[in-house]
């Protein structure tokens, strides 16, 4: 599959990451050489065959609802870029 | 007696009971290593006055008798995994000075077993890499050398810190994680012993998320039984992963008997792959012999999806990935790169703080996932994944073990493979299957390619039997003699 400069401004956007118009032509080359590459499954008939999500073979275990942790607002804030009042700070998104 | 630097963590334990040295002694000996070794750019952080106090700690223990299993051993911690109020970063410039509030499930047990944290190691950028040259903070040197040749060579990756720590001798062991190969082919290129667990075995909370279904912890070390000792304290059920395996934890140094008369050990036709060279088809062939030597029954095997294994890889790892890097938003935690809007302060800060395979692979995944693509990738890759533990699956039906190559070459230069990025993603073609399988194996070091350079040895298990995967590792440590020793050691003198 090749991608285009507008599939890959696209997934970009998608992916919150920021790419210049002068990136694009290069990554689609590079995302389309290991599409190609990928495209080898479709070699293989996986008729019927179940998709595995995980190796881990068992039931996610359920545990009683009650909080076990918590309280502790100046350690979550620690690592903020930025932060007033107990909150995370961000730039405007309610005009 | 050998430097305290050059002790097996059995020989420094049999040392301390036996009151030779002191912890402290440990400690003071491996924090100059630390210090000497810095050349290698191994070590992102430091931390000799935590070293020292762990050590005081363990000496006073010792001396109650009430030494836990690693009690005064030090080791070297991949940056992957969250240390309380010591800086954490992944290898990425996004979580550039973060201090994690907690500490991870694995690093808490070996603190509770007594070990000894000399600092964070380098590795590639959030895991992603073979060479540890995707690391932010700049490549790892390989503590060995060509043969006549004095260029710097990679360490493998994305362990990459890790192995040349504990190769130069300046840690007695270190935590790696590996989601395609990040423990065994670093290992494999830096003489040292590593070993992935079975996906379950250890805990994965407080260890910075790749690709959540893939990724597991395990030790490096010098010797199988290391790698035993140190397996033993990390492993175990933790209620804070729910995919922790509830099981109980063998006593793993008790596996190594030596004795694997009547086992039976696949060899895997479809890993002898086109254009793989010689030296390494003639390093399996004799690990096939110690092994037949030794009394096991060497059987010809077929994992028929081999080829496929990769190009799986290629979808599901990144298709995590995608997922879990989401939570680099510049919100919470790590840099932010102002924007007039949250959209553009979330692109501007991912832009700066991902590096370009990280980005790759972001936009890899972000793809397969995406409306009108998951079923002709993601599925389908889930349904190769089915296909590949299927063969696994079969195959244990009548063989114990597996025996393979760890990797398809040794050690390359800094900066080779660094143009095509399939070309990097080829080294793990031998170890992505067990990953999607979720077994265990180990990487052991057998020999030295024609250019000098150390070579592992693959031995893959069935889910949960790591006992016998360190049994089969340490009839061939015991066969290949390794006594190699890379060009540059801390405490000098190769």
């Amino acid at each position: 599959m090749a991608l285009d400069k507008a599939t890959v401004a696209r997934i970009a956007t998608l992916a919150r990451i920021k790419v210049p118009e002068s990136d694009l032509e290069r990554l689609a080359g590079e995302l389309s050489g290991i599409l190609t590459w990928i495209e080898q499954l479709n070699e293989v008939s996986t008729d019927g065959v179940e998709p595995m999500a995980s190796v881990a073979e068992m039931t996610l275990p359920m545990r009683e609802d009650k909080v076990t942790d918590g309280g502790s607002p100046e350690k979550i804030l620690a690592n903020a870029p930025q932060q007033a009042l107990g909150f995370f700070l961000v730039p405007k998104v309610v005009e | 007696m050998a430097a305290l630097t050059d002790l097996t963590i059995a020989e420094a334990r049999a040392g301390l009971s036996k009151k030779e040295f002191s912890a402290r002694d440990l400690a003071e000996a491996h924090i100059a290593a630390v210090a000497e070794s810095r050349q290698l750019n191994a070590y992102l952080v430091e931390t000799p006055e935590r070293a020292l106090e762990m050590a005081k700690r363990s000496d006073e223990k010792l001396a109650r008798g009430q030494g836990g299993a690693l009690e005064g051993m030090p080791l070297a911690i991949k940056d992957l995994f969250c240390t309380e109020g010591i800086q954490t970063t992944a290898g990425s410039r996004i979580l550039g000075g973060f201090k994690p509030p907690y500490e991870s499930t694995v690093t808490a047990k070996l603190w509770q077993a007594g070990a000894v944290m000399l600092g964070k190691v380098n590795m590639d950028e959030f895991a992603m890499g073979s060479s540890n040259t995707t690391s932010a903070y700049g490549a790892v040197e390989n503590p060995w050398r060509r043969r006549g040749d004095n260029r710097p060579l990679v360490p493998g990756g994305s362990s990459g810190g890790s192995a040349a720590a504990v190769a130069a001798r300046t840690a007695l062991g270190a935590t790696g994680t590996d989601t395609g190969g990040s423990i065994r082919q670093p290992a494999s290129f830096a003489g040292i012993v590593g070993i992935k667990p079975t996906y379950g075995r250890c805990s994965r909370w407080g260890i910075v998320a790749f690709a959540s279904s893939l990724d597991q912890a395990g030790p490096m070390t010098r010797s199988v039984r290391d790698a035993a000792i140190m397996l033993g304290a990390m492993a175990g059920h933790d209620p804070k992963d729910s995919t922790s395996a509830p099981l109980p934890v063998p006593d793993f140094e008790a596996a190594l008997t030596g004795d694997i008369r009547g086992m039976k050990i696949g060899i895997p036709r479809e890993y002898r792959i086109d254009g793989m060279s010689a030296e390494i088809e003639q390093l399996w062939q004799q690990g096939i012999s110690w092994l037949k030597a030794a009394g096991a029954e060497p059987v010809d095997i077929s994992l028929k999806m081999t080829k496929y294994a990769l190009p799986a890889y290629y979808i599901i790892a990144p298709a995590e990935a995608s997922s879990n890097l989401a939570r680099y938003d510049g919100v919470r935690f790590g840099l932010r790169v102002p924007g007039e809007s949250l959209d553009e302060m979330y692109e501007a800060t991912r832009a700066a703080g991902f590096g370009a395979e990280v980005k790759r692979r972001i936009l890899i995944g972000t793809y397969v996932l995406s409306a009108g693509y998951y079923d002709a990738y993601y599925l389908k890759a889930q349904k190769l994944r089915a296909l590949i533990a299927g063969d696994f699956a079969e195959a244990f039906k009548t063989v114990d073990a597996i025996l393979a190559p760890t990797a398809p070459s040794a050690a390359f230069a800094i900066g080779e493979n660094s143009d095509d990025p399939i070309a990097m993603y080829l080294n793990d073609v031998f170890t992505v299957p067990v990953n999607l399988a979720g077994l265990p194996g180990i990487s052991v070091p057998a020999g030295l390619s024609g250019e000098g350079l150390p070579l592992g040895l693959q031995v893959i298990g069935r889910a949960f039997d790591e006992a016998t995967v360190l049994k089969v590792g340490d009839v061939i440590e015991r066969s290949a003699g390794f006594t190699h020793r890379p060009q540059f050691m801390a405490g000098g003198r190769a």
